[in-house]
């Protein structure tokens, strides 16, 4: 019964959408009142019904129904509740569901907060929206409908992967999804705007809360999910450079640019065309993401070929969505104008290199991920394209983009002179130089990586500090602490994310260039030194998990004389799928890791000597800390007072010009 | 007339920065490209010398053997109709398995396959899609005798990863 709602539900969502994606739109182009104002209702209505459907799911996750296909094959009586709900988005069906849940979500919140836009644009934005639910929707009623029944039903499911059974899994997917779908307002804004052929600095302002937004959360869910590998594969890796990472990465370097593009537009009015453009292609890569994913031509092209029909439905959206939107820009992005000048040496000069570099870093992630699908797709053979690939090209793409980031907040818009900008950033730079020299000598070990990569970490903290101080300065106030309240709360989160940067690249940097690692037998007994560090293997137990069994190792650290407490690694084996599994133990430190994985027992004789793994990883929580700084920054960019102010003082005028523009329509 | 000459400046330098990007991709690109072949093909030597490459199949029942030193493995990688000795020294994946599909990365140094990864993928039912390739080839083109390739030497180091 509860399935059949759920699905019920699904489709009155889809008739919703229909008409959200398509009445509206038609309003705001025929000028008729009162068939935009159905953009609102369809929304919310939407909403309602996508939730109860993923209600009626959760539902049936949590009272076991293994009369329901998709529950049977991702989860297990023996579950614990909190993977039973996680395992609502463990699957295929059931992470469309999600997506489709954070997209009406994004719609809902739209249609919430908007009452300061005129009537047409949220019409047009709305009615976007509602066509990019009714792909979605369709999608999965037609190829993938989590409610498909199993009959008869299972006697119990075939559980969750184990892998998907931890607390990172949790929150890692609907983090993910927030971002990857909340590029589509930012998309649903710039359509709308090439449909109305109206773009300045206001819509720039509409627009720009919901992508950072979006952009923070993705920020966000790609930091859980390397954190999440980090952890859960067992084997201390952070980054695998994996088609399924570069699909959330891809998107993530396109609103980067996005998100900076949308900054010039606002303050300038420039980069118009280039702004539109930007938001068409960061979600045409979410949905390209969600395509390789989803549709299963990472797995094998050839069995993409065998059944076919999923992948066939994504890539046909996909062509639609982006031959449509770029059709669109073609025709009508002369009306949106390029916007004003700027000369060589500017401000948005350097936002302009800054963002081709990343546009540049995204193509080649694109290049690296996509290529070896073609070359088996058209029988070429088979090839990988390894992580050097990608560190090679980013290192160099990446560091002027690091460096710019010290030098654009310093420079005026419009014209901004370089010997200026030099003479205020000099003792920035002779610090941060000082640093890179003698800062790497610390870890015992000077090498011109690691160097490098401090020099360009520390000089853009410095240099945030001096464009702070030079800030300050300008700034009129009584003391320091009303010159610092005087400041915007975006521009605190500008620097928030770029010191988010700055802390991200140390934690890169110093795993690179200081990581260790070391393969041993160890036997009950035994102990093995790394780094500084002595590892001492004192004992093996068996421990019985809620739906597991494990071997666990007790190991005792010490570092010099002092002690670091015991570390419990584990092998498991889980009951329902028999698959074993590497649960590393991790002592977590300010300035590393240690790391201890259990291999395999070996020799027959002796059954209590493993092959032990054991890492040192210097700052590696920086990585992931640096993503926290940086999505921080997102929020409180968004939480600026003058997104607020605008929609107040907005909000007051506007209903005015609606009456009469209603009154007109109806007359 | 000034400001038109810096703008075509501008756009002759951003152009050459983006070929520069270009050239620094496509040559990154080319270098790390790592080709994937079968124990047959290896077998006819169609697999590069001194550079890496990928070999997949199934792991020969019976043919994993840990060396002295407890760390390094040594095992036949088969697609039935040919068959490569590994070398590889680390800890092996959770999936590794007798008789399950199996894809390795490295060199050949003697005959010898030196391993620098060995992928197995997170899921019991799951081949990795070359592995299950080089198989299917294989058994396509009737070669069932099984022979050895290789004759053993022992590698005194295997890879690094």
């Amino acid at each position: 019964m509860i399935p059949e709602l759920g699905q019920f539900a699904l489709i009155l969502a889809l008739i919703l959408a229909l008409a959200q994606g398509t009445l509206p739109l038609v309003g705001a182009a025929r000028g008729a009142q009162s068939w935009m104002n159905l953009a609102r209702p369809a929304a919310q209505g939407q909403f309602v019904f996508i939730a109860i459907a993923f209600g009626c799911l959760t539902y049936s996750f949590v009272t076991n129904d293994f009369s329901v296909l998709y529950v049977a094959s991702n989860s297990n009586s023996g579950l614990p509740l909190q993977y039973r709900i996680a395992g609502v988005w463990g699957g295929h069906e059931g992470s469309l569901l999600l997506w489709v849940l954070m997209l009406s979500l994004w719609t809902m919140a739209v249609s919430v907060f908007s009452s300061h836009l005129p009537d047409d644009i949220i019409a047009r934005v709305l009615g976007v929206l509602g066509l990019i639910s009714v792909g979605f929707l369709s999608f999965m009623l037609f190829t993938s409908n989590p409610f498909d029944r199993l009959l008869p039903a299972a006697m119990d499911g075939r559980d969750l992967n184990p892998l998907l059974q931890d607390f990172g899994m949790v929150i890692h997917p609907p983090m993910l999804y927030m971002g990857y779908v909340g590029f589509s307002v930012a998309f649903a804004f710039a359509i709308a705007a090439l449909l109305s052929g109206r773009l300045d600095a206001t819509w720039a302002r509409w627009s720009r809360p919901w992508t950072t937004l979006a952009w923070a959360f993705l920020t966000l869910g790609i930091a859980l999910g390397s954190w999440w590998a980090y952890y859960e594969l067992g084997w201390g890796g952070w980054w695998f450079w994996d088609p399924v990472e570069n699909a959330s990465f891809m998107p993530w370097l396109m609103g980067t640019a996005l998100i900076h593009s949308l900054a010039v537009t606002e303050k300038r009015g420039s980069f118009k065309s280039w702004t539109v453009l930007l938001a068409i292609f960061a979600f045409a890569l979410s949905l390209l993401g969600t395509f390789l994913v989803r549709s299963g031509v990472l797995t094998s092209v050839h069995a993409f070929a065998t059944d076919p029909k999923r992948g066939v439905f994504i890539l046909a959206f996909l062509v639609i969505v982006i031959g449509g939107s770029l059709a669109l820009f073609a025709w009508r992005a002369h009306r949106v104008g390029l916007g004003g000048r700027f000369e060589v040496v500017s401000r948005e000069s350097f936002l302009l290199t800054n963002n081709v570099l990343l546009v540049v870093a995204a193509g080649s992630v694109l290049l690296g991920t996509l290529y070896p699908l073609f070359i088996d797709a058209l029988g070429l053979g088979k090839l990988s394209v390894g992580p050097p690939y990608f560190e090679t090209v980013f290192v160099p793409l990446m560091a002027p983009a690091l460096f710019l980031m010290g030098v654009g907040p310093m420079a005026r818009w419009k014209q901004a002179s370089l010997p200026e900008i030099a003479v205020r950033l000099k003792w920035a730079f002779a610090v941060s130089v000082a640093g890179a020299l003698l800062l790497p000598l610390t870890m015992g070990k000077w090498t011109p990586l690691a160097s490098f990569g401090l020099l360009l970490a520390l000089w853009i903290v410095a240099s945030s500090i001096t464009t702070l101080l030079s800030r300050l300065k300008q700034t009129s106030g009584i003391s320091v602490g009303a010159k610092l309240r005087a400041q915007s709360r975006s521009y605190y989160g500008m620097l928030l994310a770029h010191v988010g940067v700055a802390v991200f690249v140390v934690g890169v940097t110093m795993v690179k260039s200081y990581e260790a690692e070391k393969d041993v037998k160890l036997a009950v007994g035994e102990s093995v030194e790394l780094g500084g560090y002595i590892f001492r293997f004192d004992a093996l137990n068996d421990v019985k998990g809620p739906n597991y069994v494990a071997a666990r190792g007790t190991f005792t650290v010490t570092h010099g004389a002092s002690s670091l407490g015991m570390m419990y690694p584990e092998k498991r084996i889980y009951n329902v799928q028999k698959n074993a599994m590497t649960e590393a133990a991790i002592n977590t430190g300010f300035t590393r890791d240690l790391y201890v994985s259990l291999g395999e027992p070996v020799g027959a004789t002796d059954n209590k000597a493993w092959v032990v793994r054991v890492q040192v990883k210097p700052f590696v929580d920086w990585i992931w800390g640096g993503c926290v700084l940086m999505a921080m920054g997102g929020l409180l960019a968004v939480l600026d007072r003058r997104y607020r102010v605008a929609a107040r003082t907005r909000a007051e005028t506007v209903p005015a010009i609606n009456a009469t523009g209603g009154a007109a329509t109806a007359g | 007339m000034k400001p038109r000459h810096r703008r075509i400046a501008l756009i002759v330098a951003g152009v050459a920065g983006l070929a520069v990007a270009a050239a620094l991709v496509l040559s990154a690109f080319q270098q790390n490209l790592v080709f994937f072949f079968t124990p047959t093909q290896v077998a006819a030597n169609e697999a590069p010398q001194g550079r890496a490459f990928r070999v997949g199949g199934m792991v020969e029942a019976g043919s994993v053997k840990r060396q002295p030193d407890g760390v390094t493995v040594h095992f036949n990688v088969t697609d039935t109709a040919k068959t490569i000795q590994v070398a590889y020294k680390g800890v092996l994946p959770d999936l590794f398995r007798e008789g399950k599909g199996v894809v390795t990365q490295g060199r050949l140094e003697n005959g010898m396959f030196v391993a620098s990864e060995v992928l197995a993928k997170h899921d019991e039912n799951y081949m990795p899609p070359e592995a299950a390739d080089a198989m299917k080839k294989a058994q396509a083109t009737n070669q069932k005798a099984v022979s050895t390739v290789v004759n053993a030497p022992s590698p005194s180091s295997a890879g690094n990863r």
